[in-house]
């Protein structure tokens, strides 16, 4: 959880820095200064489903990402993430990698899932079935 | 690895829904997601475009004006493709902006309340209530606390006729689960009502 971020070698032996000093690179550095996603203008909700495109092309072009973009293809590379986890998971905060998730989206890298709008929220029968799948726990 | 058999059916049938769990501050809102949830609560942190005006009076806690607000939470699998996140809203007053955010589209909310400081649950009560978030009050039973009855708790909180009022030990995760359970049946009448006052 305290991975200090990529990107800023330190020389060996004299690293002065530890977890405590928080972050050495500002967040929205690493979005070249954006703090909205690209112009699709997509909102990415916090539980929105973030899956690896299958078709996404293999790893050759990477140049077009960054080290933080490929920590989120990372996460994803294990199981589909919500917005949230890949946040905690790469230890950005949430308006980072809602720019982040807007360049994968674009690049084609990644699909996303919405949330149910609330209009459609809850089907009966989904709702019997967390309500077991609780007790079950 | 990208899984290969992650076939189209299994992904547009991934569902995730949301549950608030709101209350005053060290109430024990991270204790309860950490109670119910598979995984260790996580952290996640939102960064503010405006700093926080005001600064806590929390006695000796954290008197820095600070320019992050962080969120817990945790996750429940009812089955592959059907998880529950379950949030833990920012206990102070000026992160309200983020609640707008965090209830859109939330299933519904538990506020947790503690009897020796009833009143840090009136903000909470009050914004599901405006909001038609349907919500249930879990009152955390501290050791030491003088028992309430439920209906006491409802009662003095001036409750919506119908909104569950459950007991809990936040620390226990059965007690927990038992509270998600009452809020997702709640819901469920909830919704069905309106659906049927959209009809009529």
């Amino acid at each position: 959880m305290i991975d200090m971020p990529p990107g800023r070698p330190g020389e060996p032996g004299i690293q002065w820095y530890d977890g405590e000093a928080g972050p050495l690179v500002r967040p929205y550095a690493m979005t070249g200064g954006r703090t909205q996603p690209g112009p699709s203008g997509v909102s990415f909700d916090l539980i929105a489903l973030v899956t690896l495109d299958p078709a996404a092309p293999a790893t050759d072009d990477d140049t077009l990402l960054g080290p933080e973009h490929r920590a989120l293809v990372d996460l994803c590379r294990l199981e589909t993430q919500s917005v949230a986890e890949l946040a905690a998971g790469a230890d950005l905060p949430v308006g980072v990698v809602r720019v982040l998730l807007g360049d994968l989206l674009e690049l084609g890298r990644v699909t996303v899932r919405r949330p149910v709008p609330p209009a459609q929220l809850p089907d009966e029968r989904l709702l019997r079935e967390v309500i077991e799948g609780l007790r079950a726990l | 690895m990208v899984s290969e058999h992650s076939d189209a059916a299994a992904d547009t049938s991934a569902l995730a829904l949301k549950i608030l769990v709101a209350g005053g501050f060290g109430v024990g809102k991270t204790t309860l997601v950490g109670a119910v949830s598979e995984i260790r609560p996580l952290r996640t942190e939102e960064l503010l475009s405006e700093a926080g005006q005001s600064v806590d009076d929390t006695d000796g806690v954290d008197h820095k004006v600070t320019t992050t607000v962080a969120m817990d939470f945790g996750r429940i699998t009812i089955r592959s493709g059907l998880s529950l996140y379950l949030f833990g809203t920012p206990g102070q007053d000026r992160f309200w902006f983020l609640w707008d955010e965090l209830s859109q589209g939330a299933l519904g909310a538990v506020v947790l309340a503690d009897t020796r400081r009833l009143e840090d649950c009136f903000p909470a009560v009050d914004y599901f209530e405006h909001r038609r978030i349907p919500f249930v009050v879990a009152v955390n039973c501290f050791p030491g606390a003088r028992g309430h009855g439920a209906h006491d708790v409802s009662r003095a909180l001036d409750l919506d006729h119908g909104t569950p009022v459950v007991l809990c030990d936040a620390r226990e995760r059965d007690s927990g689960k038992e509270v998600l359970i009452r809020l997702v049946e709640y819901a469920g009448r909830m919704h069905t009502a309106r659906l049927l006052d959209s009809v009529g």
